[in-house]
């Protein structure tokens, strides 16, 4: 089996695993106000850290992609304006693919 | 007018329903996503079958794109996903599924389900059907869609040439920034643990393996929750402006001088609210 398969494996078993035990262990369990805290913060920091990494680095390095950067900004773009889901997404892909198509970025 | 009793329980199954049907087309997006990556299509439908929750999904496709260590992209995965576990907390009280149904329900729990079910006014019998409405109906239209489009985008991003042409390399981050944009709304503490997260992984990018750097930002959450002096706002009714702290205070202390906690507004890729 590959490495990718049983990440893939362990990934999928254990974020089952948490909501199947959320449903099960006795509320108490993290009753401590800072226990609270670090569970509620960790996705902000989490989803924070992978755009920053995904927008400007490649591999070990940092380097800085012009159209990729212009997606995510078209992102944020229709976010402010409340666009549904798909319609970041597409913005997105659609703002990089464009200036790729044009040569600009 | 005459309220009947079944009226909350249809009009939640009714939101529960256009909600899972509008989100889970995103799973085209993420199937492609998941295939540009290097990720197989068999992959990336196990993942949306088992795992069942975006944003882990998207990570760890994001680390294995890198080709990075798989452990710390597993480890960040697995890390966003125990936000899970604590709308599990919340839910476990109003759902009360026994047995096997709480198998099942268990695999059902995302940020959406969970904000159409805490959005049914609960009490009494009516409530309680009522929360079981929008969450099954949530879970089963969002489940059966998210996984239809898993599969149409896997298997149509193979087709495509270089995944960078169709902007594709930029669906993770917009989909990781969708997911993020309420919650920077929600609070200064938010917005700073953000901004450290990003830093703290862009500094450590050039000294580490791809993926470890996203599980080193965890330091960014765990600093904000040691520090007494976080924010401006009292820890009790910080927390309880999101939808997971709101479930974990009101297990502590019905009493807790909370407000009005706004679930749907807490969780939901793009700040959907289901019941308005």
């Amino acid at each position: 089996m590959s490495a990718t398969w049983i990440a893939v494996l362990v990934t999928a078993v254990c974020c089952y695993g948490l909501k199947l035990a959320g449903l099960t262990v006795p509320p108490r369990w993290l009753a401590h106000p800072r226990a609270q805290r670090f569970a509620v913060l960790v996705p902000v920091a989490l989803l924070a850290a992978l755009i920053a990494v995904q927008a400007v680095g490649r591999g070990e390095s940092l380097a800085v992609d012009p159209a990729r950067l212009a997606g995510l900004g078209a992102a944020a773009a229709a976010l402010l304006l409340r666009a549904p889901f798909l319609v970041v997404i597409l913005a997105a892909a659609g703002t990089a693919a464009a200036l790729r198509a044009l040569g600009v970025a | 007018m005459a309220e009947t009793s079944a009226d909350p329980v249809r009009r939640a199954a009714r939101d529960g329903l256009a909600l899972g049907l509008a989100v889970g087309t995103s799973g085209l997006a993420f199937g492609a996503a998941a295939v540009a990556s290097g990720l197989s299509p068999a992959q990336a439908c196990v993942l949306s079958l088992v795992a069942y929750t975006g944003a882990s999904q998207f990570a760890l496709a994001a680390a294995v794109a890198s080709g990075g260590n798989l452990i710390a992209g597993t480890a960040s995965a697995v890390l966003l996903g125990s936000r899970n576990g604590l709308y599990g907390l919340r839910l476990a009280g109003l759902l009360s599924f026994r047995g096997p149904f709480r198998l099942l329900a268990a695999l059902g729990i995302t940020d959406e389900s969970t904000a159409v079910a805490l959005a049914q006014p609960a009490g009494g019998r009516t409530g309680r059907a009522a929360v079981r409405a929008g969450f099954l109906a949530t879970f089963g239209s969002l489940y059966l869609t998210w996984n239809a489009g898993t599969l149409a985008g896997a298997l149509g991003a193979g087709k495509l040439g270089s995944p960078n042409t169709f902007g594709l390399d930029v669906v993770g981050p917009a989909a990781f920034l969708a997911l993020l944009w309420p919650r920077l709304r929600e609070g200064r503490t938010e917005r700073t643990v953000a901004l450290a997260g990003a830093l703290i992984a862009l500094a450590a990018t050039p000294f580490c393996p791809p993926g470890l750097p996203i599980v080193l930002a965890a330091a960014a959450a765990l600093g904000a929750a040691l520090l007494p002096s976080a924010g401006t706002v009292p820890p009790a009714r910080e927390a309880a402006h999101s939808l997971a702290g709101e479930a974990a205070l009101s297990a502590t202390d019905e009493a807790a001088p909370c407000g009005q906690p706004d679930p749907a507004g807490a969780a939901g890729p793009a700040g959907d609210r289901p019941s308005r």
